[in-house]
């Protein structure tokens, strides 16, 4: 019995408490950093795409909703010549941010994604591709690689030694 | 009074109590999401409002669908039955001394019977929906009601012993030095019981209990004839509220700064308030441990309530 007065007394102060309610579509809810929501693919530095097409990311996809084909431009960098991510069976798991070598792939903080037709949620590599570094500023993976794909020659990228003469390592 | 001033008074007690009731909707929304921190309906018009309109649209353009199995008339019968009944009690209610559209010499126990017919709506209802948990309900309901029914006439007649009177009016004047409150608390705690109990209100929504028996004796119904059993529950709040407020907290006496219309509708809200702050935070009980409650403990303790005051106002009487 008292416990019921004190019950009603306790809900009675959740009058004065504030709500928890965020009104969506006028207040924003906070998303931090990390949050998973839509893939993008993003540039290097310098501008140029960091997806070497290696196809991790869509072995590492649990629901297979990215599919790419993997190509070379004349001096041998490789790049993606279609990348597509189909967003309605995308979990949103982060796999493929976790699997991507290069920092290509990235998942941002933003989740209004809502289509009235299902087609428009596959994404074609001109709608996933940013104009941005994304979550890790000054890295292009073509400067610290040891191959010569056009953005360094070999043996100037960072913390790399020039190429030894082979014919010189005699005993 | 002319026989003009009577019909006033009746249509504007119906067009405030069927707004009232009509209003409770946005305000039992509202006031349940403050109490569980939420913000309630507040898109349709200021604070929401609207969300009575939008309501009622939405009810009246529902398939009115009568079940093939059903009892056709009965079916149709029985939600206005209880939107009836709970109207005719308030032709008792004193809302100020002048607004009263009568003040029957058997006030209260025209409100106790009146109330009673509201459980025909339930039974007639739950039986001809011809469907078990509609059944089921309705029996819960009666039961229910005749449990709580018997000493909610008798935590009221406390009242009249220190009244001497049936009369709601007397009643209420006699309040003028000392609310019944503070004679009669214990009539006014079992009293509030019964009304939740008659009003099926929760805790006591037995006879619909939405997670044992669909909607109970409602389930079959749509449309405006589940918003009338809807509007009747409401009503019935705002009965149970105003008679509360004649019998124990003196009516529409109050200071003087306040009209005494503007008093009783305060004292009545207050009431209605707290009838879904006891939504929002009990329990639903078993029904056996709800008519075990009622025959056990609250039956006798009406009975002790009414022998003390016999005996006391025997006493001070001489």
């Amino acid at each position: 019995m008292f416990s019921h007065i004190r019950t009603i007394w306790l809900t009675f102060l959740h009058l004065f408490k504030r709500h928890v309610t965020i009104q969506y579509p006028e207040e924003k809810i906070r998303l931090r950093p990390r949050w998973r929501g839509r893939i993008v693919l993003t540039k290097d530095p310098d501008g140029g795409e960091r997806c070497v097409g290696c196809y991790l990311c869509a072995v590492a996809c649990p629901v297979d909703c990215i599919a790419l084909q993997a190509t070379e431009d004349e001096n041998g960098r490789r790049y993606p010549e279609f990348f597509r991510i189909n967003f309605s069976r995308c979990i949103f798991c982060g796999y493929c941010e976790d699997a991507c070598p290069t920092y290509a792939i990235q998942l941002i903080p933003d989740f209004e994604m809502g289509e009235y037709n299902r087609q428009n949620l596959v994404f074609e590599k001109e709608d996933l591709l940013i104009n941005s570094q994304g979550k890790y500023p000054g890295y292009n993976f073509y400067k610290v690689a040891g191959m010569d794909a056009g953005v360094k020659q070999k043996g100037e990228g960072e913390n790399e030694d020039a190429p030894v003469d082979v014919h010189s390592l005699m005993p | 009074m002319t026989v003009m001033q009577h019909v006033w008074i009746v249509l504007g007690v119906l067009f405030v109590l069927l707004n009232i009731a009509a209003g409770l909707i946005w305000v039992e929304r509202r006031m349940l999401a403050m109490w569980q921190d939420r913000l309630g309906p507040n898109r349709a018009g200021p604070l929401g409002i609207l969300i009575v309109l939008a309501d009622t649209l939405k009810l009246f353009f529902k398939e009115d669908w009568i079940p093939p199995f059903a009892d056709k008339w009965v079916f149709i019968v029985a939600p206005a039955v209880v939107v009836g009944s709970v109207l005719m009690s308030f032709v008792i209610i004193p809302f100020t001394p002048q607004i009263i559209v009568s003040d029957l010499n058997v006030g209260i126990l025209f409100f106790l019977a009146m109330s009673s017919l509201g459980v025909y709506s339930i039974v007639l209802g739950g039986w001809a929906s011809n469907n078990k948990y509609s059944l089921l309900g309705a029996m819960r309901g009666a039961s229910q009601m005749i449990a709580y029914e018997v000493f909610m006439g008798l935590s009221l007649m406390g009242v009249v012993m220190l009244t001497g009177s049936f009369k709601l009016g007397d009643i209420v004047n006699a309040q003028k030095d000392m609310w019944f409150v503070v004679k009669q608390p214990l009539g006014l705690i079992l009293f509030f019981i019964a009304g939740i109990a008659e009003t099926h209100r929760l805790p006591f929504d037995i006879p619909e209990a939405e997670s044992e028996l669909v909607a109970g004796y409602h389930s079959e119904y749509s449309g405006m004839k589940f918003g009338m059993f809807f509007i009747g529950e409401y009503l019935g709040i705002t009965l149970i509220s105003a008679v509360t407020v004649t019998m124990f907290f003196g009516g529409w006496l109050g200071w003087s700064f306040l009209p005494p219309w503007a008093w009783f509708f305060l004292k009545t809200f207050a009431f209605i308030l707290f009838f879904i702050l006891l939504r929002a935070s009990l329990p639903r009980p078993r029904y056996d441990q709800l008519m075990e409650t009622g025959w056990k403990i609250l039956l006798p303790l009406a009975l002790a309530n009414l022998m003390i005051t016999g005996a006391v106002a025997l006493l001070i009487r001489g």
